[in-house]
């Protein structure tokens, strides 16, 4: 049995699939990047095939995949996050014709073909409003974990309006709205809100098309998931495996290397 | 390359001859500064060197040297000068550099700057004219404008013969009277129409090499790059435009790529891509940012830049010598127009410009100096979508500004860009296999 791998280096966490020949997840792992980008990836590596119990030998083709993917030096070759995203969403929801990826520092609106293949994408990379990021520095000025900004918002009645577009100023306007007295409940309801009115912003740039599957760190966050069905005014996918799609779509292109003999140079990671 | 090419000395000569013509440009630019000369300033979209070169003006072009500074990796420097002086970090960094160099008495990296006796601007871009204002508080000397007609929507332009059209060309023509005037006031040199039509049969030279240039790399492999090699030859085009020396050098351009087209002799790289470039080149990181593409097997077969920053040369307009000014004004009329419909109307001929090169991509780059020729480029982008399936990519930085210059996020997106290209390729191969 041969084994395809995905290695997803991110800004914030780095993520690692492995993959059989019938394209199904035998193996994972997810760690903190940090500093050392290198270190990162071998980790993630070694912890999913640990959690496979999967020989390295076995492992046939390995992408990179995300912001460090070419600090994946075992790897084999890379692929851009964003077509990552767009092969793993489809894969795992076949009618995915939209996907949000938001990640912990950028958020990506793409819009893919039934093939997988990418039609349009758009990137706020160049600020982190709307992106994880966000809602982290949220977490900082209300001294909340990070798992508890979900549950928290949802707990919210009136939310409150986040008028600021700065992550950086963003956390001074939170603790603006704390010191007249507004409930953390509806300061959090309101955070969400604002990120979610970022995002689809960016999904509208690409165009909205059914069904939207919704990728990345931010969808294990209850009250993103539920601002953006509201907003959108549709149920977003969001499958187990939405932490770790990035990964999972470099596992399948990794898989497609095999299965074509390696051949083909002009299949995506071609360049390497 | 085979042998043959390289023996014969012709491929490569047009990259060599246009580096060695930019470096005489500066030289003469530099002995004119230093006897004190007074020099025209003039811009690309519709410069009139033609008619200026009668008063033995020094040409200078600020949007080249300032380019020219971020080419040269020092454009920092000036920007930071400009702003330290007082202008707003958001306006055109092509403006700014050329404040610095202003204030630094024209010391510029290539040489140095003769001060203006006068500026000649067109309408083309809303900054021109602000800019020549700047020229006009510091040294005093006269602006002047020429209003050049635009098209009064996309496909609507007059069409010459028309009554429209023969009543905006007596518009621009009674312009060109005042600018004469004003020319032999400024310079102390009496008109010559005689010069005149000298320098205007070689622009006219130098219009049919242009248009046969671009027409050349419909070539398969493109004969040069558009992006990096296109802009050496615009270079060119503009710098000599109504000399011996561009008419020349236009001329052996044509050779050298019609003999590359016939041997089918592509640029340095093997083609895998051929892609449309929209907007102005990413010059912090020139080279840089072409390998983007490049190391994809990317190659710009042709683009906006080429068009507008040519002030319309690629049309091919031959002017008629034995009513010189009549012609100029018609050629000016046509040129300048038709590199505001490069900006402003865009989407038609992109359509039909992929189609022509058999593009397999469009690259959108807009900046942040230049609302001119940015604004509208996400609206161009979703009309081509509309009426072609070419995939396009849309990426942003700066023409001058590397604060502004993410290299790794740009990468991300043009990664991006060739991966769906590649898949769209080989889902097309498996269909018909």
């Amino acid at each position: 049995m041969a084994y395809a791998a995905g290695v997803d280096v991110g800004a914030t966490q780095t993520k690692a699939v492995l993959i059989n020949e019938a394209r199904e997840i035998v193996g994972r792992s997810l760690t903190d990047t940090g500093a050392n980008v290198m270190r990162a990836a071998e980790t993630a590596f070694a912890e999913a095939l640990t959690n496979g119990d999967i020989e390295e030998e076995a492992v046939e083709f390995i992408v990179g995949t995300g912001y460090g993917r070419y600090k994946v030096t075992f790897g084999n070759t890379q692929v851009t996050e964003i077509s990552c995203h767009g092969r793993g969403a489809v894969h795992m929801f076949p009618l995915t014709r939209t996907v949000l990826d938001m990640g912990g520092q950028d958020t990506k609106a793409i819009r893919v073909q039934p093939s997988g293949e990418i039609v349009d994408f758009c990137m706020n990379d160049k600020c982190a409003a709307g992106t994880g990021r966000f809602l982290g520095a949220a977490a900082v000025a209300l001294d909340l974990p990070l798992a508890e900004l979900g549950p928290t918002a949802l707990r919210g009645e009136r939310a409150v309006k986040i008028s600021t577009t700065c992550t950086v100023f963003a956390e001074s306007e939170v603790l603006s709205w704390l010191g007249i007295g507004k409930k953390i409940e509806d300061i959090l309801l309101g955070v969400h809100e604002s990120i979610g009115a970022r995002s689809i912003g960016l999904l509208r740039r690409v165009g909205i098309e059914e069904q939207v599957t919704f990728t990345g760190g931010v969808t294990k966050n209850a009250a993103m998931v539920a601002t953006l069905n509201k907003r959108l005014g549709l149920s977003v996918n969001v499958g187990d495996e939405a932490h770790y799609m990035g990964a999972l779509g470099a596992a399948l292109f990794a898989l497609d290397r095999i299965v074509a003999g390696r051949a083909p140079a002009h299949a995506p990671g071609g360049a390497a | 390359m085979d042998d043959t090419a390289k023996d014969t000395g012709i491929v490569g000569r047009g990259n060599d001859a246009g580096a060695r013509l930019f470096r005489e440009w500066f030289q003469g630019l530099s002995h004119a500064a230093d006897e004190g000369r007074g020099a025209a300033y003039v811009f690309v979209m519709g410069s009139l060197c033609e008619l200026l070169r009668v008063f033995d003006f020094p040409i200078v072009f600020p949007e080249i040297n300032s380019l020219q500074t971020a080419v040269r990796r020092v454009a920092h420097e000036y920007l930071n000068e400009a702003e330290d002086y007082g202008f707003s970090p958001d306006i055109c960094g092509y403006v700014k550099a050329d404040v610095a160099v202003q204030l630094r008495g024209g010391a510029h990296p290539m040489g140095t700057i003769p001060k203006p006796a006068l500026a000649v601007c067109t309408n083309a871009c809303n900054t021109y004219l602000k800019w020549g204002e700047i020229w006009e508080r510091m040294y005093g000397m006269p602006l002047f404008t020429l209003d050049v007609p635009g098209s009064r929507g996309a496909g609507l332009a007059s069409a010459p013969g028309s009554d429209d059209f023969e009543l905006d060309r007596r518009y621009v023509e009674a312009q060109l009277r005042e600018l004469i005037a004003l020319c032999e006031r400024v310079s102390g040199v009496r008109f010559d129409i005689d010069r005149l039509r000298e320098h205007m049969a070689h622009a006219t030279a130098m219009n049919a090499g242009w248009a046969r240039v671009l027409e050349l790399n419909r070539s398969r492999p493109a004969v040069f790059n558009a992006l990096s090699d296109g802009t050496i030859f615009l270079g060119v085009a503009n710098g000599f435009r109504g000399t011996a020396e561009g008419a020349a050098y236009f001329r052996d351009l044509v050779e050298e790529l019609a003999f590359k087209a016939e041997r089918g002799i592509g640029t340095t790289i093997e083609e895998q891509w051929r892609l449309i470039f929209v907007g102005v080149p990413c010059y912090p990181i020139f080279r840089r940012f072409t390998e983007l593409f490049t190391d994809w097997g990317g190659v710009f077969v042709n683009s906006t830049y080429l068009w507008f920053a040519s002030g319309g040369a690629n049309l091919g307009f031959a002017y008629d010598l034995a009513r010189p000014i009549e012609s100029l004004a018609e050629g000016v009329l046509l040129g300048v127009r038709d590199a505001m419909d490069s900006m402003f109307f865009q989407t038609r001929a992109l359509a039909g410009m992929v189609a022509d090169f058999a593009a397999d991509g469009v690259v959108f780059h807009p900046i942040k100096s230049c609302r001119t020729v940015s604004t509208g480029l996400a609206d161009t982008r979703r009309a081509l979508m509309a009426v072609t399936d070419v995939p396009s990519l849309f990426v942003e930085s700066d023409l001058m500004d590397r604060r502004v210059v993410s290299e790794a996020q740009m990468k991300n997106r043009i990664d991006a860009f060739f991966e769906g290209l590649a898949s769209r390729r080989h889902r097309a191969a498996a269909a018909t296999a």
